[in-house]
């Protein structure tokens, strides 16, 4: 009792702000370290040594294949990792259970499920580009609608039901999927299985930075509902005696993760488990704080969806795999190991 | 300072509170008792705007809660539940910090020094401030109840609800949480609205009962008013004897188990 009195209150504010800036800095050299690992290797050789010189002398392929093939995967990369980690620690936050992601409540299926019709139907051929991700963000939009009136306004679903549900959403949605695939036309189908299995190859440079703004606004709209999440934490009736109105914060976030998710899923397709395994690594080493946590998976999440490209790119080079699967892998893996340390921990 | 004037709520199916009336006065310490499913958590919910009523009006200092935002309320009134769902976990100290929240300003990002301060106190107050460093997860039923407490203080409220604060807790912890309570009650002037099964636990804290029936108050006034035999048997429905408590005067509810049971 008395050794504590002797600390001021503010050199513990001061304390924390060290430790959080702290943290904020090793992800940042984690994200370049990894992004300058992903721009020096690559089918198209490494440039380790020789990296200057390249960067220096335009005009060149290596120059080319710097810039414009492998800069923008990564930024792309670093936006929809950072955007489905942020999207996966809001989701977790309104439902309160660290197992809700994008994709394990069926919103990337939906999102897939409209770019593929997108697709089927030529809308893009009409509307231009920019449908795409609209298409995207309708689909995310009509399963979060779904599930936002099954558990939240009607309070119809416990927790476990919605997660059931969610996963049999995205069940039904890649079945439907394969539909579309086996009744459509063989152009099409190359389109459709880019966007199932997730991939950072985005050949249109506009709606790749759309995606790296749109991803970093998100992050800063997130931060103006970090005292609501923080009192999420405790129930939703206690985040009401705490004077935080449910409703209005429940329905901005759930309009902000669709929006993410859409865009994620319509530029880069199904990737899974980024928003689980990112948000769940963060709550290990920063807490629940949401003031540190939203920005240090966001970080992480980019980080490591650049660095699940780059063995993409280079497991089986010259060829290429879905980046989907990757994450897929590591992230299902953990996903095991979580649920058995929960049963383990709880017998 | 807290005035409930025809309260009538409840669901389509039917009315779980029907037209309660009364009134708190400041500085006191007021115990709701009744039957299960009177009506007591529902009025606690309604006071706090959780459950909006069908009819009536709750007056809080001159102003109708309906009128008033969340966070002008947590502002005056705290709550301590029966118990926490919490699904991530977090140090006592966080735990307590959040009741800063409703104080918070609309760009505020960091906790003020004043929160702090005033996070320090309320944790030494409930005597929970050895526990800052601990995770909630690990503590025991006795000690959350304590940390709750000390986050409802945190909100700084001029009225504090509790629902059932010694449901979990062993006999020697429910006198010291009400020992505190009552110390928060007379020395801090807080005014305090507790719900309780226990009768007797009931009468020697609280200033006055609320005995609620059937979503309807049979009788508001002293324990020594409320708590009689004639009213409990009708209440309750079943056989109790009233006695007074030779060191506190005040009445003491002995149960009187079937004939069948004691006569063997």
């Amino acid at each position: 009792m008395n050794t504590s009195k002797t600390k001021k209150p503010s050199e513990n504010r001061n304390k924390r702000l060290i430790r959080w800036f702290s943290i904020i800095c090793i992800l940042l050299i984690f994200v370049f370290v990894v992004s300058f690992l992903s721009f020096c290797i690559g089918s198209g050789g490494f440039f380790f040594e020789k990296i200057i010189s390249v960067i220096s002398a335009r005009n060149t392929p290596e120059y080319s294949i710097l810039f414009n093939i492998r800069l923008p995967r990564i930024l792309l990369g670093f936006a929809v990792g950072g955007a489905l980690s942020l999207t996966g620690v809001i989701l977790q936050g309104i439902f309160r259970n660290p197992l809700v992601e994008p994709y394990t409540l069926g919103i990337s299926g939906g999102a897939a499920l409209g770019v593929a019709l997108n697709i089927v139907f030529r809308i893009a051929k009409i509307f231009g580009v920019i449908s795409m991700p609209m298409s995207g963000f309708l689909g995310a939009g009509v399963v979060i609608i779904v599930l936002y009136f099954l558990s939240i306004k009607k309070k119809i679903l416990e927790m476990h039901e919605l997660l059931l549900c969610g996963v049999m959403i995205s069940f039904i949605c890649s079945s439907v999927l394969m539909l579309i695939m086996a009744i459509s036309k063989t152009e099409n189908l190359q389109g459709i299985v880019f966007w199932m299995m997730g991939s950072l190859e985005e050949p249109n440079t506009n709606l790749i930075w759309w995606t790296v703004i749109i991803s970093i606004l998100g992050l800063i709209v997130s931060y103006f509902f970090c005292f609501d999440l923080k009192a999420l934490l405790l129930g939703e009736e206690e985040a009401i005696h705490l004077g935080v109105n449910l409703e209005r914060t429940k329905k901005l976030l759930f309009i902000l993760a669709s929006i993410l998710t859409g865009l994620c899923v319509s530029v880069a397709g199904i990737i899974g488990f980024v928003g689980l395994l990112v948000p769940h690594l963060m709550r290990m080493f920063v807490g629940n704080d949401y003031r540190i946590l939203n920005v240090s998976s966001f970080l992480l999440g980019g980080g490591f969806l650049i660095f699940c490209d780059l063995l993409a790119r280079t497991v089986i080079a010259p060829l290429e795999l879905p980046v989907g699967v990757i994450t897929g892998i590591l992230g299902g893996v953990l996903f095991i190991y979580t649920i058995l340390k929960r049963r383990l921990l709880f017998k | 300072m807290l005035k409930i004037k025809n309260l009538v709520c409840g669901y389509p199916s039917g009315f779980t509170i029907k037209n309660i009336s009364f009134e708190v006065k400041g500085n006191e310490f007021l115990g709701i008792v009744g039957p299960n499913g009177s009506g007591k958590t529902t009025l606690i919910k309604t006071i706090t705007k959780l459950i909006r009523p069908v009819r009536g009006e709750i007056i809080l200092d001159g102003e109708n809660i309906g009128e008033m935002n969340f966070q002008d309320i947590a502002k005056k009134i705290a709550v301590v539940p029966q118990t926490f769902n919490m699904e991530f976990d977090m140090s006592v100290e966080e735990f307590v910090s959040l009741g800063r929240i409703p104080h918070r300003k609309t760009f505020q990002f960091l906790e003020t020094p004043l929160d702090e301060e005033i996070t320090r106190d309320v944790m030494r107050l409930t005597e929970t401030f050895e526990l800052k460093e601990r995770a909630i997860s690990n503590l025991s039923g006795g000690e959350i109840q304590r940390v709750a407490i000390a986050r409802a203080l945190a909100q700084k409220p001029q009225l504090l609800l509790l629902d059932e604060p010694t449901s979990h807790l062993d006999i020697g912890h429910q006198i010291r949480l009400l020992d505190l309570l009552r110390q928060l009650n007379r020395d801090n002037f807080l005014t305090i609205i507790a719900i309780f099964h226990d009768l007797n636990l009931a009468s020697e804290y609280c200033d006055r009962l609320l005995l609620l029936k059937d979503g309807r108050v049979h009788s508001i006034d002293s324990p020594e008013k409320v708590l009689t035999y004639q009213i409990l048997e009708e209440v309750y429905n079943t056989l109790l004897v009233v006695q007074k408590n030779p060191i506190s005067n005040k009445p003491y509810v002995i149960v009187v188990p079937h004939p069948k049971e004691y006569q063997k």
